[in-house]
């Protein structure tokens, strides 16, 4: 796959990790990406506060070069790509608007190519297949709170690659490499990106509804796929926690370096050693936990194998005269076998008319009871409740 | 009584004005029906003054100015929540975005700061042809007069690589201004 590329400023300054992460996760999934000949800013939230026709001009540019090439365009930043999608909008649909861009950037542009998320990229465009083909250290033992927030999925006529409220691209991204994400409230809630200079008061308290929000849900670590959420969730942690008299301490990654770090890329090699809240030391940390994961499981699955397995064949002979005896009481006296599982007389009464006949049912319930009492009973219920429903149908 | 409004009839001048601003946002505020799920959705309705089904209130009424000067429509941070919401699919958020290129251009802003801040950017963009972060940093808290805004952020960023110190210039500068000179030229929006 080729696609054109703009990486955008952040990720030459602010958001460094992100842009070379970027690069890293396109050429692990063999992507090739070719960067915008000489590429402007795209205008950000001042362009749109500012000026209708600039911030469509601005990205316009951008596209323009673009569309020559015949490539779809990578954007990783969450507003560029917002930007860019809105301005592709445009000139569809408004015709008016895109006579009126194409005279502002002096050049044709008829938004034949088609911006891409790199959350689209990953979950649809390549899907969870493909990017477990090339995971070499799986992120088991990771707790991840999936961040959307705003730019991704709003409006949802401009992106539309998820959904609006519950989106689940990341979500799906994260689970093929491996880690576990949890269900939260604040997936597409707002950080307060644009406040943060302006009104950090208000930006400071958007902030900690998400950390506190995603540490509640039992989160070890948020990821993102947004420059401007890494700047406040990532820079701007300590403050929110000084502002708020709470420790978070909530490593924040973007979504593409741990899809390098899942391929087996040191942390270092895409710059996570450059956050501001340590985020290098969890990564490190997630084998010796997942190896002791894995402990526990196999522990798990012996005990129940030794508890329901025979220890010779000898026992085993006795077991299956003991569970043969049972199956022929059961068949010669359905009704005082069953009174011997069910308590209630009506259901037990039931269930000797559900077995009478049945060999298979008469043999499992038999087994059951002799190895594990609670599941026959369990095994006893579900059987009546089953012929009570069937029966309530026919009546019905 | 202090909330009361004298309602008169909304003067010509106003009902162009609110079509224009309609046009522009490509949306209609008659359609609201005031639920107020936009209101109740908002993040950051806790610090507006007005929430915004009061904004589009306003408008419905004619009330032009009130909307204008509202502080809510400079703490709206263009999540676009309200209008993904919206029952009636109105476009809150494009509205807000049309309300502040219209009290900027009547000169009527009740947050200096953040027109300070976006013209700040825009004037890098404009140079530059980049966003120039550094730069912006400190002619935003200059021009704020909050000298040590986020120098807490500034030196650490600068240490891990993240702020370039010199603006990143690309070739066509001339071209990006070119841009911004035409766009003025004719009018934006």
């Amino acid at each position: 796959m080729k696609m054109a590329y703009y990486p955008g400023c952040s990720q030459e300054g602010s958001a460094i990790e992100y842009g070379l992460s970027t690069e890293r996760t396109a050429e692990l999934m063999g992507v090739e990406l070719v960067e915008i000949e000489d590429w402007n800013c795209c205008g950000a939230t001042s362009g749109h506060n500012t000026n209708k026709l600039l911030s469509l001009a601005l990205p316009a540019r951008n596209l323009a070069i673009a569309e020559k090439t015949g490539l779809d365009i990578l954007v990783p930043c969450a507003a560029c790509y917002n930007r860019f999608r809105t301005t592709e909008i445009t000139v569809r649909e408004d015709g008016e608007m895109r006579e009126k861009i194409q005279q502002a950037i002096d050049m044709e542009y008829e938004a034949k190519n088609e911006t891409i998320s790199v959350l689209d990229l990953l979950a649809n465009k390549l899907g969870p297949e493909k990017i477990k083909e090339k995971v070499k250290q799986p992120l088991k033992a990771m707790k991840a709170a999936c961040y959307y927030g705003c730019l991704l999925v709003r409006p949802v006529h401009h992106t539309g690659f998820d959904d609006p409220e519950d989106p689940q691209t990341m979500d799906t991204i994260l689970k093929a490499l491996g880690a576990e994400t949890v269900d939260w409230s604040h997936k597409t809630e707002c950080c307060g990106a644009a406040l943060a200079t302006s009104r950090p008061e208000i930006g400071k308290r958007m902030t900690y509804e998400i950390l506190k929000n995603a540490r509640d849900a039992g989160a070890e670590c948020i990821v993102t796929a947004c420059p401007l959420c890494m700047m406040n969730l990532d820079m701007r942690q300590a403050g929110v926690e000084k502002e708020f008299r709470e420790k978070f301490g909530l490593p924040i990654y973007f979504v593409t370096e741990l899809v390098a770090a899942a391929c087996g890329d040191a942390p270092e090699k895409v710059g996570t050693n450059r956050h501001f809240v340590e985020a290098v030391e969890y990564l490190k940390s997630l084998p010796a936990k997942a190896a002791q994961m894995e402990a526990e499981e196999q522990e798990k699955k012996k005990k129940k194998i030794s508890k329901s397995e025979p220890a010779n064949e000898e026992e085993a002979a006795a077991l299956k005269k003991k569970i043969d005896a049972m199956a022929k009481g059961f068949a010669k006296n359905p009704e005082k076998t069953a009174a011997r599982i069910i308590k209630d007389e009506e259901k037990a009464k039931l269930l000797a008319e559900i077995v009478t006949g049945d060999e298979k049912k008469i043999s499992k319930l038999a087994e059951l009871m002799i190895t594990d009492q609670e599941k026959a009973i369990k095994t006893a219920e579900a059987l009546i409740n089953g012929e009570l429903k069937k029966r309530q149908k026919q009546q019905a | 009584m202090e909330n009361a409004i004298r309602l008169v009839p909304a003067s010509k001048e106003d009902k162009d004005l609110l079509a224009r601003i309609e046009k522009e946002a490509g949306t209609s505020v008659s359609l609201c029906y005031q639920c107020g799920k936009c209101s109740a959705g908002c993040p950051v309705a806790f610090a507006m003054d007005n929430k915004p089904r009061q904004v589009i209130r306003f408008l419905q009424l004619g009330l032009i100015e009130a909307a204008l000067g509202s502080d809510s429509i400079w703490i709206c941070a263009s999540c676009e929540t309200c209008s993904a919401r919206c029952p009636r699919g109105v476009d809150i958020a494009s509205l807000m975005d049309a309300l502040r290129r219209e009290a900027l251009r009547q000169g009527k802003i009740t947050d200096k700061k953040v027109a300070v801040f976006n013209k700040a950017f825009l004037n890098g963009v404009k140079n530059f042809g980049r966003t120039y972060e550094a730069g912006l940093l400190l002619t935003h808290n200059f021009l704020t007069g909050q000298f040590f805004k986020d120098a807490e952020l500034g030196l650490p960023m600068f240490k891990r690589g993240k702020l370039g110190l010199l603006p990143e210039k690309i070739k066509g500068r001339e071209e990006v201004k070119k841009i911004f000179e035409r766009v003025e030229e004719m009018g934006g929006e």
